[in-house]
């Protein structure tokens, strides 16, 4: 499992793209929402939380359709089928690589992202905290949408269409975080459900991943 | 270590393509397929690898004996040759790759990264993992496709080292692999008669739909 | 005999093609009645005047979309479990119907809210549920379409609507939790005080039977069709083989 993390690593670094595609984007989402919104800073300030999570899921959603599309391309999928490594456990570790290449940056590029957005001080750490705790969920969810979709040649659109409705209460969960926390108010409910649902996600949704990647292989 | 396969048929998009498959696969023993293009070989291999259910039938292989091979060679085209082969020696929990790299005819390749090496060579990587993953059975689907005779020849060798050391190799190919000892297995007789649905248990559709 | 019998599919084209009349009938005696009696014969609210008539359309849609998504569920795990190719069908012919009652409520409530609360749409918690679970119907519509080979199709639909099943509730209680609303509670539940008035009361049950009965209706007719497209699939596929 060990050498599966290693290799889908080194493949996203050795091949770029993956790794600072999502970055980019989520900056170009908040460069561009003050040239659409103004630049007022209050109106900019309250809508901040809001604005940083739409822009990490769907800088998520960008890379979802690689995870499984070059294994399956090339037959390692055909072969780590057949190999004595759980489907189960590759799949999981695939969401883990791709968090790792996506979720983590996008939670530590934040703040950043935060400060151009004009969000109160008191959010920058819910902000942080709520991205490192959902958004391993996104790669999760994503990884089970990718699983759905793998083989299929327009993949890339379907993809999402499936798992934007699956991302529903990460976001409202997520954003409620820092919404409340920049506004000091308690966060400890929404923060809980956040992270019961990464965590029931994570537990449970690898083994769906795996059903469906079988049925895809065969 | 023997792989037994019994009365078995399997189906390609839903439709039955083989009935009534059987042989017997020992330690020591080649079989090689044969039979026209469609008539299913690949359908056969891949269900005999675990990645599809047989429509009927069984066959029973002893867990983890096997290692299975398909038309692509699953190589990453960013990672060397050798990262190629350890990251598979890591997958299947087996040592060294030396010894795979150096079978395959391989050493001198072995820091190039697979987008740079040819069609053939390639190959000779793709067929150099079954050395790394310890598996008594090799499957294998077309192993010769794009190399040359000298390589054809190796790889002639490399079957029959692994036979000689108590492996089984079951082999799909239209080309003499010059192993003389091989057996050959003509699928043409095991056609399935047209017509035949596969549906698993749900009879009835098949009625329905006769 | 088990109740089993009835996936088979030659024992389901019998029973449906009997049935199937008997459900159209039904459906446009329940239908015309309630809507009639609803329209015609009931007075008006005294704070909602005459669009508190749209309540005959609105709610059991509204109940059927939910309703046809539990079938749908039913359904797939019956396929998963059992592999009985009518029941997969079945799911695969509902989806399209749920979704049309999804958008019939959501269409019917914005005119409903248009006069009521000044406004075609609020991003009310029961709205944006509705909202998402028409988002889940069209990913698993086009999960259908997508997908070449019928068995493998029902296979990851399957899958999908067990999954977007959690999530799907995962999602009502998240949106409850984001926002409190607008919405009128429950127009029917066991508790009193929460419900409609007695004088529409009876015509909108008689509405929502009907309803009941008209998806009844379509869904065996889609499945009949789909049972049959299979059919003809199969037929030509073994055409080209011969």
């Amino acid at each position: 499992m060990i050498a599966l993390l290693i290799r889908d690593l080194r493949l996203a670094f050795r091949t770029g793209g993956g790794f600072g595609l999502g970055l980019a984007f989520f900056l170009l989402v908040a460069v561009l929402v003050p040239l659409g919104v103004g630049p007022e800073g209050g109106t900019l300030g309250k809508i901040a939380p809001g604005i940083l999570w739409v822009g990490a899921l769907l800088a998520c959603l960008l890379s979802l359709d690689r995870i499984f599309a070059l294994d399956f391309e090339d037959g390692s999928l055909d072969l780590l089928a057949t190999s004595p490594l759980p489907m189960e456990g590759a799949v999981a570790v695939k969401s883990l690589a791709h968090w790792l290449v996506t979720g983590l940056p996008l939670t530590l590029a934040a703040p950043a992202l935060g400060i151009l957005l004009n969000l109160p001080p008191a959010g920058y750490g819910w902000l942080v905290l709520s991205l490192a705790l959902g958004t391993p969920a996104l790669s999760v969810i994503g990884t089970f949408g990718a699983a759905l979709t793998v083989g299929l040649k327009r993949g890339g659109l379907l993809l999402s269409l499936l798992v934007l409705p699956l991302y529903v209460p990460t976001l409202i969960f997520g954003a409620e975080v820092v919404k409340r926390g920049a506004a000091g108010m308690e966060v400890a409910t929404p923060l809980a459900l956040l992270a019961a649902i990464t965590a029931g996600a994570a537990g449970l949704l690898p083994f769906a991943s795996a059903a469906a990647i079988r049925v895809n292989l065969r | 270590m023997e792989m037994v396969v019994t009365d078995l048929a399997v189906a390609r998009g839903g439709l039955v393509v083989l009935e009534g498959v059987g042989f017997t696969l020992r330690p020591g023993q080649a079989l090689v397929l044969r039979g026209p293009n469609g008539i299913g070989k690949t359908t056969l291999l891949r269900t005999l690898a675990g990645l599809q259910p047989p429509v009927a039938g069984r066959a029973s292989v002893p867990a983890e004996s096997l290692a299975y091979s398909s038309h692509a060679d699953g190589l990453k085209a960013t990672l060397t040759a050798a990262e190629n082969l350890v990251f598979w020696a890591s997958v299947y929990g087996t040592g060294t790759v030396e010894a795979a790299l150096a079978g395959m005819n391989l050493l001198s390749l072995r820091d190039r990264r697979a987008a740079n090496l040819s069609a053939g060579q390639k190959r000779r990587l793709g067929l150099a993992r079954l050395l790394v993953t310890g598996r008594p059975i090799w499957v294998l689907d077309e192993p010769t496709v794009s190399l040359d005779t000298a390589s054809v020849a190796l790889f002639a060798g490399v079957v029959r080292a692994h036979l000689a050391a108590g492996g089984a190799a079951l082999i799909a190919t239209h080309i003499d692999l010059g192993l003389d000892e091989a057996e050959i297995l003509d699928l043409s007789p095991f056609r399935a008669a047209p017509g035949a649905f596969a549906h698993g248990p749900d009879r009835g559709f098949a009625e329905a739909f006769g | 005999m088990s109740i089993w019998e009835y996936a088979n599919p030659k024992k389901f084209m019998q029973t449906s093609a009997w049935l199937l009349p008997w459900a159209v009938g039904l459906t446009v005696l329940c239908l015309g009645i309630g809507l009639i009696w609803g329209f015609f014969f009931t007075p008006d609210d005294y704070k909602q005047g005459a669009t508190v008539k749209i309540i005959y359309i609105h709610v059991p849609a509204a109940m059927m979309a939910i309703n046809v998504w539990v079938m749908m569920l039913v359904t797939s795990l019956i396929w998963i479990v059992r592999r009985h190719h009518v029941s997969a069908l079945a799911a695969k012919a509902a989806a399209p119907i749920g979704l049309t009652f999804t958008l019939i409520a959501l269409v019917t409530g914005a005119f409903w809210g248009q006069p009521m609360w000044g406004t075609w749409w609020a991003w009310d918690p029961r709205l944006t549920s509705f909202l998402v679970l028409c988002l889940f119907y069209l990913g698993y519509i086009a999960l259908w379409q997508a997908v070449e080979n019928p068995d493998t199709a029902a296979d990851l639909t399957g899958v999908l609507c067990v999954v977007g099943s959690v999530f799907a509730m995962l999602s009502r209680y998240a949106v409850n939790f984001w926002n409190q609303g607008l919405h009128q509670g429950a127009s029917l539940s066991m508790d009193a005080k929460e419900n409609v008035s007695d004088v529409f009361w009876l015509p909108l049950l008689i509405c929502i039977a009907g309803f009941v009965l008209l998806f009844i209706a379509l869904v065996l007719m889609r499945t009949r069709t789909e049972i049959r497209t299979r059919r003809a699939q199969a037929l030509m596929a073994r055409e080209r083989l011969a």
